[in-house]
Protein backbone atom coordinates (compact mmCIF):
# COMPACT_ATOMS: atom_id res chain seq x y z
CA UNK A 1 0.00 0.00 0.00
CA UNK A 2 1.29 3.73 -1.37
CA UNK A 3 1.56 6.51 0.95
CA UNK A 4 -1.02 8.13 -0.89
CA UNK A 5 -3.43 5.25 -1.09
CA UNK A 6 -3.40 4.67 3.04
CA UNK A 7 -3.86 8.59 3.06
CA UNK A 8 -6.74 8.70 0.94
CA UNK A 9 -8.23 5.73 2.96
CA UNK A 10 -7.23 7.37 6.24
CA UNK A 11 -9.14 10.80 4.98
CA UNK A 12 -12.11 8.70 3.43
CA UNK A 13 -12.70 6.85 6.93
CA UNK A 14 -12.35 9.87 8.88
CA UNK A 15 -15.08 12.03 6.93
CA UNK A 16 -17.08 8.90 6.77
CA UNK A 17 -16.78 8.60 10.55
CA UNK A 18 -17.70 12.30 11.13
CA UNK A 19 -20.16 12.44 8.53
CA UNK A 20 -22.32 9.52 10.47
CA UNK A 21 -21.31 10.55 13.65
CA UNK A 22 -22.40 14.43 12.83
CA UNK A 23 -25.86 13.09 11.52
CA UNK A 24 -26.53 11.50 14.46
CA UNK A 25 -25.66 14.39 16.95
CA UNK A 26 -28.14 16.45 14.34
CA UNK A 27 -30.98 14.23 14.38
CA UNK A 28 -30.70 14.46 18.23
CA UNK A 29 -30.18 17.84 18.56
CA UNK A 30 -33.16 18.87 16.26
CA UNK A 31 -35.47 16.25 18.34
CA UNK A 32 -34.32 17.98 21.39
CA UNK A 33 -34.45 21.34 20.92
CA UNK A 34 -37.06 21.44 17.47
CA UNK A 35 -34.95 23.29 15.36
CA UNK A 36 -36.90 22.90 11.90
CA UNK A 37 -38.91 26.18 10.98
CA UNK A 38 -42.61 25.57 9.52
CA UNK A 39 -41.22 27.17 6.39
CA UNK A 40 -39.15 24.13 5.74
CA UNK A 41 -40.59 22.37 2.72
CA UNK A 42 -39.26 23.50 -0.88
CA UNK A 43 -36.65 24.19 -2.37
CA UNK A 44 -35.28 26.82 0.02
CA UNK A 45 -35.83 24.44 3.08
CA UNK A 46 -32.29 23.40 3.93
CA UNK A 47 -30.75 26.53 4.05
CA UNK A 48 -33.47 27.61 6.43
CA UNK A 49 -33.36 24.94 8.22
CA UNK A 50 -29.79 25.10 8.69
CA UNK A 51 -30.16 28.94 9.51
CA UNK A 52 -32.62 28.91 11.99
CA UNK A 53 -31.07 26.01 13.63
CA UNK A 54 -27.99 27.67 14.31
CA UNK A 55 -29.26 30.46 15.23
CA UNK A 56 -31.13 28.46 18.29
CA UNK A 57 -28.33 26.05 18.86
CA UNK A 58 -25.75 29.74 19.42
CA UNK A 59 -28.76 32.65 19.67
CA UNK A 60 -31.38 31.59 22.24
CA UNK A 61 -30.45 33.87 25.17
CA UNK A 62 -28.26 36.08 23.82
CA UNK A 63 -29.31 39.89 23.93
CA UNK A 64 -29.55 42.22 21.06
CA UNK A 65 -27.42 45.23 21.29
CA UNK A 66 -28.23 48.67 22.95
CA UNK A 67 -27.26 52.04 21.97
CA UNK A 68 -26.43 54.98 23.82
CA UNK A 69 -29.24 57.51 23.93
CA UNK A 70 -26.89 59.94 21.57
CA UNK A 71 -27.26 57.33 18.80
CA UNK A 72 -31.38 57.58 18.52
CA UNK A 73 -31.99 58.28 14.97
CA UNK A 74 -33.31 62.14 14.95
CA UNK A 75 -34.91 61.41 11.93
CA UNK A 76 -36.41 57.72 11.69
CA UNK A 77 -38.58 56.36 8.40
CA UNK A 78 -41.53 55.04 9.26
CA UNK A 79 -41.99 53.00 5.90
CA UNK A 80 -45.07 52.10 3.71
CA UNK A 81 -47.79 51.55 6.18
CA UNK A 82 -51.21 49.72 5.21
CA UNK A 83 -54.08 52.24 5.82
CA UNK A 84 -55.68 51.68 9.11
CA UNK A 85 -59.03 51.83 8.26
CA UNK A 86 -62.20 53.06 10.09
CA UNK A 87 -62.50 50.91 12.84
CA UNK A 88 -58.80 52.13 13.51
CA UNK A 89 -59.70 55.72 12.01
CA UNK A 90 -62.67 55.35 15.33
CA UNK A 91 -59.80 54.20 17.95
CA UNK A 92 -57.57 56.57 17.11
CA UNK A 93 -60.05 59.54 17.26
CA UNK A 94 -60.66 58.49 21.13
CA UNK A 95 -56.91 58.31 21.71
CA UNK A 96 -57.00 54.09 21.44
CA UNK A 97 -58.70 54.18 24.75
CA UNK A 98 -60.87 51.41 23.88
CA UNK A 99 -57.83 49.03 22.28
CA UNK A 100 -57.66 45.62 23.31
CA UNK A 101 -55.20 43.08 23.06
CA UNK A 102 -56.61 39.52 22.97
CA UNK A 103 -54.61 36.79 24.70
CA UNK A 104 -55.94 33.34 23.83
CA UNK A 105 -54.79 30.22 23.01
CA UNK A 106 -53.51 27.48 25.28
CA UNK A 107 -53.61 29.67 28.55
CA UNK A 108 -55.20 29.03 31.79
CA UNK A 109 -57.13 32.52 31.48
CA UNK A 110 -57.39 34.11 28.28
CA UNK A 111 -57.69 37.46 28.63
CA UNK A 112 -58.05 40.88 27.10
CA UNK A 113 -56.04 43.93 27.72
CA UNK A 114 -56.18 47.50 27.56
CA UNK A 115 -53.04 49.73 27.10
CA UNK A 116 -52.96 50.80 30.48
CA UNK A 117 -53.78 47.17 31.73
CA UNK A 118 -50.44 46.58 29.91
CA UNK A 119 -48.44 49.79 31.37
CA UNK A 120 -49.60 48.75 34.93
CA UNK A 121 -48.31 45.03 34.50
CA UNK A 122 -44.95 45.84 33.88
CA UNK A 123 -42.49 48.71 31.68
CA UNK A 124 -39.08 48.16 29.96
CA UNK A 125 -37.32 50.37 27.80
CA UNK A 126 -34.84 49.61 25.25
CA UNK A 127 -32.66 51.48 22.42
CA UNK A 128 -32.40 48.94 19.70
CA UNK A 129 -31.93 49.04 16.11
CA UNK A 130 -34.99 48.51 13.52
CA UNK A 131 -33.27 46.87 10.36
CA UNK A 132 -35.34 46.15 7.51
CA UNK A 133 -34.68 43.54 5.11
CA UNK A 134 -34.06 46.38 2.10
CA UNK A 135 -31.03 47.60 4.63
CA UNK A 136 -31.71 50.12 5.46
CA UNK A 137 -32.20 51.25 9.25
CA UNK A 138 -32.99 53.41 12.47
CA UNK A 139 -32.22 53.02 16.16
CA UNK A 140 -35.27 54.17 18.70
CA UNK A 141 -35.76 53.67 22.32
CA UNK A 142 -38.77 51.08 22.23
CA UNK A 143 -40.91 51.53 25.89
CA UNK A 144 -43.32 48.68 26.25
CA UNK A 145 -44.31 45.71 27.94
CA UNK A 146 -42.56 42.37 27.88
CA UNK A 147 -44.08 39.81 26.13
CA UNK A 148 -43.38 37.35 28.68
CA UNK A 149 -45.25 39.31 31.45
CA UNK A 150 -48.52 39.08 29.65
CA UNK A 151 -47.55 35.36 29.15
CA UNK A 152 -46.98 34.39 33.21
CA UNK A 153 -50.02 37.16 33.60
CA UNK A 154 -52.32 34.31 31.49
CA UNK A 155 -50.74 31.23 32.63
CA UNK A 156 -49.16 30.03 29.87
CA UNK A 157 -49.11 26.44 29.22
CA UNK A 158 -46.04 24.12 29.11
CA UNK A 159 -46.87 22.48 25.46
CA UNK A 160 -46.61 26.11 23.92
CA UNK A 161 -44.20 25.95 21.54
CA UNK A 162 -45.30 29.08 19.30
CA UNK A 163 -46.95 32.60 19.76
CA UNK A 164 -49.45 33.99 16.67
CA UNK A 165 -49.71 37.48 16.71
CA UNK A 166 -52.41 39.99 14.45
CA UNK A 167 -52.89 42.88 13.59
CA UNK A 168 -55.94 44.79 12.99
CA UNK A 169 -55.26 44.06 8.93
CA UNK A 170 -56.30 40.39 8.62
CA UNK A 171 -53.11 39.80 5.84
CA UNK A 172 -50.74 40.66 8.23
CA UNK A 173 -49.45 38.62 11.31
CA UNK A 174 -46.67 36.77 12.70
CA UNK A 175 -45.48 34.26 14.91
CA UNK A 176 -42.05 33.42 16.87
CA UNK A 177 -40.84 30.58 18.56
CA UNK A 178 -40.37 30.49 22.68
CA UNK A 179 -37.14 31.68 22.56
CA UNK A 180 -38.34 34.63 21.67
CA UNK A 181 -41.34 35.17 23.26
CA UNK A 182 -39.62 34.82 26.26
CA UNK A 183 -36.69 37.00 25.36
CA UNK A 184 -36.51 39.66 28.05
CA UNK A 185 -36.35 41.96 25.16
CA UNK A 186 -39.73 41.07 23.16
CA UNK A 187 -41.75 44.07 23.51
CA UNK A 188 -45.56 44.67 22.99
CA UNK A 189 -44.68 48.55 22.85
CA UNK A 190 -46.79 51.32 23.50
CA UNK A 191 -43.79 54.37 23.38
CA UNK A 192 -40.95 55.60 21.65
CA UNK A 193 -38.62 57.94 22.36
CA UNK A 194 -39.97 58.98 25.62
CA UNK A 195 -44.09 60.04 23.72
CA UNK A 196 -46.72 57.53 22.96
CA UNK A 197 -45.91 54.99 20.16
CA UNK A 198 -46.38 57.16 16.69
CA UNK A 199 -49.14 55.35 14.52
CA UNK A 200 -46.69 55.32 11.53
CA UNK A 201 -44.88 53.41 13.62
CA UNK A 202 -47.04 50.85 14.52
CA UNK A 203 -49.03 52.74 17.79
CA UNK A 204 -51.03 52.18 19.54
CA UNK A 205 -48.99 48.68 19.81
CA UNK A 206 -46.24 46.80 18.62
CA UNK A 207 -44.71 44.18 18.86
CA UNK A 208 -40.35 44.47 18.88
CA UNK A 209 -38.59 41.47 18.21
CA UNK A 210 -35.16 43.37 18.08
CA UNK A 211 -32.82 40.13 17.58
CA UNK A 212 -34.86 39.78 14.23
CA UNK A 213 -35.64 42.00 10.65
CA UNK A 214 -38.25 44.46 11.13
CA UNK A 215 -41.05 42.84 9.49
CA UNK A 216 -41.36 40.50 12.92
CA UNK A 217 -42.15 43.69 14.37
CA UNK A 218 -45.61 43.45 13.46
CA UNK A 219 -47.61 46.60 13.48
CA UNK A 220 -51.20 47.49 15.52
CA UNK A 221 -50.90 44.69 17.43
CA UNK A 222 -54.55 42.98 18.66
CA UNK A 223 -54.43 40.05 19.12
CA UNK A 224 -51.58 36.62 20.35
CA UNK A 225 -52.47 33.07 20.27
CA UNK A 226 -50.48 30.93 22.29
CA UNK A 227 -50.33 27.48 20.47
CA UNK A 228 -47.77 23.99 20.29
CA UNK A 229 -48.64 24.01 16.53
CA UNK A 230 -48.56 26.66 13.51
CA UNK A 231 -50.44 24.12 10.85
CA UNK A 232 -53.56 25.37 11.45
CA UNK A 233 -52.45 29.32 10.88
CA UNK A 234 -52.74 30.50 7.35
CA UNK A 235 -51.45 27.89 5.11
CA UNK A 236 -49.70 26.36 7.69
CA UNK A 237 -46.17 27.83 7.00
CA UNK A 238 -45.92 29.89 10.37
CA UNK A 239 -46.98 33.35 9.14
CA UNK A 240 -47.97 35.76 6.96
CA UNK A 241 -44.66 36.40 5.19
CA UNK A 242 -43.86 32.69 3.89
CA UNK A 243 -46.66 32.87 1.89
CA UNK A 244 -45.16 36.42 0.44
CA UNK A 245 -42.43 34.56 -0.38
CA UNK A 246 -40.34 35.68 2.57
CA UNK A 247 -38.67 33.52 5.60
CA UNK A 248 -40.19 32.59 8.65
CA UNK A 249 -37.52 33.08 10.74
CA UNK A 250 -35.88 37.02 9.79
CA UNK A 251 -32.45 36.76 12.56
CA UNK A 252 -31.09 35.44 9.71
CA UNK B 1 7.82 29.15 -13.20
CA UNK B 2 10.37 27.45 -11.16
CA UNK B 3 7.60 25.20 -9.78
CA UNK B 4 7.26 23.27 -13.24
CA UNK B 5 11.05 22.29 -12.91
CA UNK B 6 9.74 18.90 -12.23
CA UNK B 7 8.49 16.60 -15.20
CA UNK B 8 4.77 16.87 -14.60
CA UNK B 9 3.48 13.09 -14.15
CA UNK B 10 0.48 12.13 -16.19
CA UNK B 11 -0.79 9.58 -13.65
CA UNK B 12 -1.72 12.68 -11.26
CA UNK B 13 -4.24 14.19 -11.97
CA UNK B 14 -3.61 18.80 -12.97
CA UNK B 15 -6.51 18.94 -10.00
CA UNK B 16 -7.63 16.73 -7.22
CA UNK B 17 -11.58 15.32 -7.26
CA UNK B 18 -12.01 17.12 -4.17
CA UNK B 19 -10.61 20.74 -5.46
CA UNK B 20 -12.25 19.78 -8.93
CA UNK B 21 -15.80 19.24 -6.89
CA UNK B 22 -15.46 22.63 -4.32
CA UNK B 23 -14.32 24.28 -7.70
CA UNK B 24 -17.86 23.99 -9.46
CA UNK B 25 -20.34 24.16 -6.12
CA UNK B 26 -18.42 27.33 -5.24
CA UNK B 27 -18.84 28.39 -9.12
CA UNK B 28 -22.98 27.71 -8.77
CA UNK B 29 -22.88 29.33 -5.17
CA UNK B 30 -21.11 32.21 -6.42
CA UNK B 31 -23.95 32.99 -8.89
CA UNK B 32 -26.41 32.09 -6.88
CA UNK B 33 -25.09 34.84 -4.25
CA UNK B 34 -24.54 36.86 -7.36
CA UNK B 35 -27.59 37.58 -8.44
CA UNK B 36 -29.79 37.02 -5.35
CA UNK B 37 -27.54 40.01 -4.02
CA UNK B 38 -28.08 42.26 -6.94
CA UNK B 39 -31.56 41.64 -6.18
CA UNK B 40 -31.59 42.63 -2.65
CA UNK B 41 -29.20 45.73 -3.41
CA UNK B 42 -32.40 46.94 -6.01
CA UNK B 43 -34.35 47.47 -2.88
CA UNK B 44 -32.23 50.10 -1.43
CA UNK B 45 -30.09 51.30 -4.05
CA UNK B 46 -28.01 53.24 -1.31
CA UNK B 47 -25.43 52.87 0.22
CA UNK B 48 -24.04 54.76 4.08
CA UNK B 49 -21.68 54.19 6.34
CA UNK B 50 -21.86 54.00 10.57
CA UNK B 51 -24.72 52.39 12.26
CA UNK B 52 -27.78 53.47 10.61
CA UNK B 53 -28.84 54.71 7.65
CA UNK B 54 -32.82 55.10 5.68
CA UNK B 55 -33.90 57.64 2.91
CA UNK B 56 -33.90 60.20 5.62
CA UNK B 57 -30.60 60.41 6.12
CA UNK B 58 -27.71 61.33 3.49
CA UNK B 59 -26.33 58.31 1.90
CA UNK B 60 -22.25 57.57 1.20
CA UNK B 61 -23.49 56.85 -2.31
CA UNK B 62 -26.47 55.99 -4.29
CA UNK B 63 -26.40 53.40 -7.23
CA UNK B 64 -27.87 55.06 -10.24
CA UNK B 65 -30.41 51.84 -10.85
CA UNK B 66 -34.08 52.00 -10.20
CA UNK B 67 -35.66 49.82 -7.25
CA UNK B 68 -38.02 47.34 -6.37
CA UNK B 69 -39.40 49.91 -3.69
CA UNK B 70 -41.73 53.31 -4.55
CA UNK B 71 -40.18 54.47 -0.88
CA UNK B 72 -36.91 54.91 -2.41
CA UNK B 73 -35.79 58.32 -4.73
CA UNK B 74 -33.82 56.88 -7.66
CA UNK B 75 -34.82 59.65 -10.21
CA UNK B 76 -36.85 56.93 -12.17
CA UNK B 77 -40.30 57.19 -12.64
CA UNK B 78 -41.03 53.61 -12.36
CA UNK B 79 -40.94 50.54 -9.55
CA UNK B 80 -39.34 47.18 -9.78
CA UNK B 81 -40.94 44.22 -9.14
CA UNK B 82 -40.26 42.72 -5.30
CA UNK B 83 -38.04 40.01 -5.96
CA UNK B 84 -36.02 40.06 -2.50
CA UNK B 85 -38.27 36.98 -0.88
CA UNK B 86 -36.77 34.10 -3.29
CA UNK B 87 -33.65 36.12 -3.29
CA UNK B 88 -33.32 35.87 0.40
CA UNK B 89 -33.97 32.17 0.61
CA UNK B 90 -31.61 31.65 -1.95
CA UNK B 91 -28.75 33.93 -0.81
CA UNK B 92 -28.68 32.54 2.30
CA UNK B 93 -28.87 28.88 1.01
CA UNK B 94 -26.10 29.50 -1.40
CA UNK B 95 -24.25 30.59 1.32
CA UNK B 96 -24.39 27.91 3.11
CA UNK B 97 -23.21 25.77 0.16
CA UNK B 98 -20.67 28.18 -0.32
CA UNK B 99 -19.15 28.02 3.39
CA UNK B 100 -19.53 24.32 3.82
CA UNK B 101 -17.79 23.50 0.80
CA UNK B 102 -15.51 26.03 1.41
CA UNK B 103 -15.20 24.30 5.05
CA UNK B 104 -14.18 21.34 2.87
CA UNK B 105 -11.81 22.96 0.70
CA UNK B 106 -9.84 24.52 3.53
CA UNK B 107 -9.16 21.20 5.67
CA UNK B 108 -8.85 19.10 3.01
CA UNK B 109 -6.03 21.25 1.60
CA UNK B 110 -4.33 21.79 4.80
CA UNK B 111 -4.24 17.86 5.51
CA UNK B 112 -3.37 17.41 1.70
CA UNK B 113 -0.84 19.84 1.77
CA UNK B 114 -2.49 21.74 -1.60
CA UNK B 115 -2.10 25.27 -0.55
CA UNK B 116 1.44 24.56 0.36
CA UNK B 117 2.32 22.56 -2.99
CA UNK B 118 0.44 24.92 -5.03
CA UNK B 119 -1.40 27.91 -4.05
CA UNK B 120 1.46 29.27 -2.03
CA UNK B 121 4.45 31.16 -3.86
CA UNK B 122 7.37 28.64 -4.31
CA UNK B 123 10.16 30.51 -1.91
CA UNK B 124 12.10 31.00 -5.24
CA UNK B 125 9.50 33.14 -6.42
CA UNK B 126 8.77 35.44 -3.82
CA UNK B 127 10.39 38.61 -5.17
CA UNK B 128 9.44 41.70 -6.76
CA UNK B 129 11.14 40.42 -9.45
CA UNK B 130 8.80 36.96 -10.16
CA UNK B 131 6.14 39.17 -10.09
CA UNK B 132 7.73 41.76 -12.92
CA UNK B 133 8.93 38.87 -14.78
CA UNK B 134 5.34 36.88 -14.74
CA UNK B 135 3.61 40.40 -14.94
CA UNK B 136 5.63 41.82 -18.57
CA UNK B 137 4.92 38.33 -20.17
CA UNK B 138 1.29 38.88 -19.47
CA UNK B 139 1.90 42.45 -21.20
CA UNK B 140 3.75 41.15 -23.99
CA UNK B 141 0.70 38.77 -24.05
CA UNK B 142 2.72 35.29 -24.65
CA UNK B 143 0.97 32.44 -24.48
CA UNK B 144 1.17 30.49 -21.58
CA UNK B 145 4.15 27.79 -22.05
CA UNK B 146 3.79 24.55 -21.55
CA UNK B 147 4.50 24.12 -17.63
CA UNK B 148 1.97 26.65 -17.02
CA UNK B 149 -0.67 23.75 -17.71
CA UNK B 150 0.22 21.58 -14.85
CA UNK B 151 1.10 24.47 -12.48
CA UNK B 152 0.37 28.53 -11.08
CA UNK B 153 2.43 31.06 -11.43
CA UNK B 154 3.27 33.51 -9.17
CA UNK B 155 0.52 36.15 -9.71
CA UNK B 156 -2.02 33.57 -10.08
CA UNK B 157 -0.86 32.25 -6.72
CA UNK B 158 -1.59 35.53 -4.88
CA UNK B 159 -4.54 35.95 -6.73
CA UNK B 160 -5.66 32.78 -5.26
CA UNK B 161 -4.05 33.32 -1.71
CA UNK B 162 -5.80 36.76 -1.65
CA UNK B 163 -9.16 35.11 -2.41
CA UNK B 164 -9.25 32.24 -0.10
CA UNK B 165 -7.80 34.17 2.97
CA UNK B 166 -9.15 37.72 2.48
CA UNK B 167 -11.83 38.05 0.38
CA UNK B 168 -13.94 34.89 1.05
CA UNK B 169 -13.31 35.59 5.00
CA UNK B 170 -14.39 39.34 4.41
CA UNK B 171 -17.36 38.32 2.64
CA UNK B 172 -18.84 36.03 5.16
CA UNK B 173 -17.71 38.15 8.01
CA UNK B 174 -19.50 41.57 6.55
CA UNK B 175 -22.58 39.09 5.73
CA UNK B 176 -23.07 37.73 9.14
CA UNK B 177 -22.66 41.41 10.77
CA UNK B 178 -25.91 42.15 9.13
CA UNK B 179 -27.54 39.31 11.16
CA UNK B 180 -29.11 40.98 13.92
CA UNK B 181 -29.44 37.58 15.94
CA UNK B 182 -25.44 36.69 14.77
CA UNK B 183 -24.43 40.15 16.46
CA UNK B 184 -26.39 39.59 19.64
CA UNK B 185 -24.10 36.89 20.38
CA UNK B 186 -21.19 38.51 18.53
CA UNK B 187 -21.01 42.30 19.17
CA UNK B 188 -18.17 42.65 17.89
CA UNK B 189 -18.61 41.09 14.06
CA UNK B 190 -20.64 44.42 13.59
CA UNK B 191 -18.95 47.31 15.92
CA UNK B 192 -15.75 46.67 14.37
CA UNK B 193 -16.94 47.35 11.28
CA UNK B 194 -17.80 50.67 11.86
CA UNK B 195 -21.91 49.27 12.43
CA UNK B 196 -24.78 47.93 10.50
CA UNK B 197 -24.82 50.14 7.16
CA UNK B 198 -20.71 49.97 7.04
CA UNK B 199 -20.91 46.12 7.13
CA UNK B 200 -23.41 46.15 3.84
CA UNK B 201 -21.78 48.68 2.41
CA UNK B 202 -18.26 46.44 2.58
CA UNK B 203 -19.93 43.70 1.90
CA UNK B 204 -20.64 45.15 -1.31
CA UNK B 205 -17.09 46.31 -1.79
CA UNK B 206 -15.50 42.95 -0.91
CA UNK B 207 -18.48 41.31 -3.54
CA UNK B 208 -17.68 43.47 -6.44
CA UNK B 209 -13.85 42.54 -5.77
CA UNK B 210 -15.34 38.52 -5.84
CA UNK B 211 -16.96 39.77 -9.02
CA UNK B 212 -13.65 41.68 -10.36
CA UNK B 213 -11.96 38.22 -9.91
CA UNK B 214 -14.17 36.51 -11.78
CA UNK B 215 -14.41 38.11 -14.65
CA UNK B 216 -10.49 38.86 -14.84
CA UNK B 217 -10.00 34.78 -13.76
CA UNK B 218 -12.47 33.87 -16.83
CA UNK B 219 -10.32 36.75 -19.16
CA UNK B 220 -7.38 34.14 -18.80
CA UNK B 221 -8.38 30.80 -18.95
CA UNK B 222 -10.22 31.75 -22.24
CA UNK B 223 -6.89 33.45 -23.07
CA UNK B 224 -4.90 30.24 -22.31
CA UNK B 225 -7.29 27.97 -23.94
CA UNK B 226 -10.48 27.60 -22.76
CA UNK B 227 -11.44 23.76 -24.17
CA UNK B 228 -7.85 22.68 -22.18
CA UNK B 229 -8.45 24.38 -18.92
CA UNK B 230 -12.06 23.62 -18.46
CA UNK B 231 -11.67 20.23 -19.37
CA UNK B 232 -8.94 19.90 -16.82
CA UNK B 233 -10.83 21.25 -13.95
CA UNK B 234 -13.76 19.01 -14.75
CA UNK B 235 -11.60 15.61 -15.44
CA UNK B 236 -8.47 16.77 -13.98
CA UNK B 237 -6.31 15.76 -17.12
CA UNK B 238 -4.09 18.04 -18.80
CA UNK B 239 -4.21 16.94 -22.84
CA UNK B 240 -0.65 17.73 -23.93
CA UNK B 241 -1.12 20.64 -25.81
CA UNK B 242 -0.97 20.42 -29.91
CA UNK B 243 2.94 21.99 -31.23
CA UNK B 244 2.76 25.78 -31.51
CA UNK B 245 4.12 27.59 -34.23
Amino acid sequence: MTLISRRKLMTTGLAATAGVAGLTVAARLVQRYGLIPPDHCGIYGPGETLTYAAQRLLTTHSLAREFPRSMISKSPFANETPPPGDIFKRHQSTGFTDWRLLVDGTVSRPTSFSLSDLKSLSVRSQITEVACEEGWSYIAEWIGTPLIEVLNSVGLSPRARYIAYFSTDSEWWESIDMADAMHPQTLLTWGMNDGDLPVSFGGPLRMRVPRQLGYKSLKYVTRLTVTDSLKSFGKGLGSAEPENGYAWYAGI
Amino acid sequence: MSAAGSLPNPEIPRHTVIVRVTHWITVISFFALLISGAEIVISHPRFYWGEVGNVRTAPLFTLRIPSSRDTVPTGYGFVLPDQNGWSRYLHFQAAWAAVLTGLVYAISSLWTGHFRKNVLPVPADRTWRSYWDVFAKYLRRAPPDEAEAYSYNVIQRTAYLIVIFVLFPMVIWTGLAMSPAFDSVVPAAVNTLGGRQSARTLHLFVSAALLLFLVVHVAMVVLAGFRSRTRAMITGRVIVPEERP
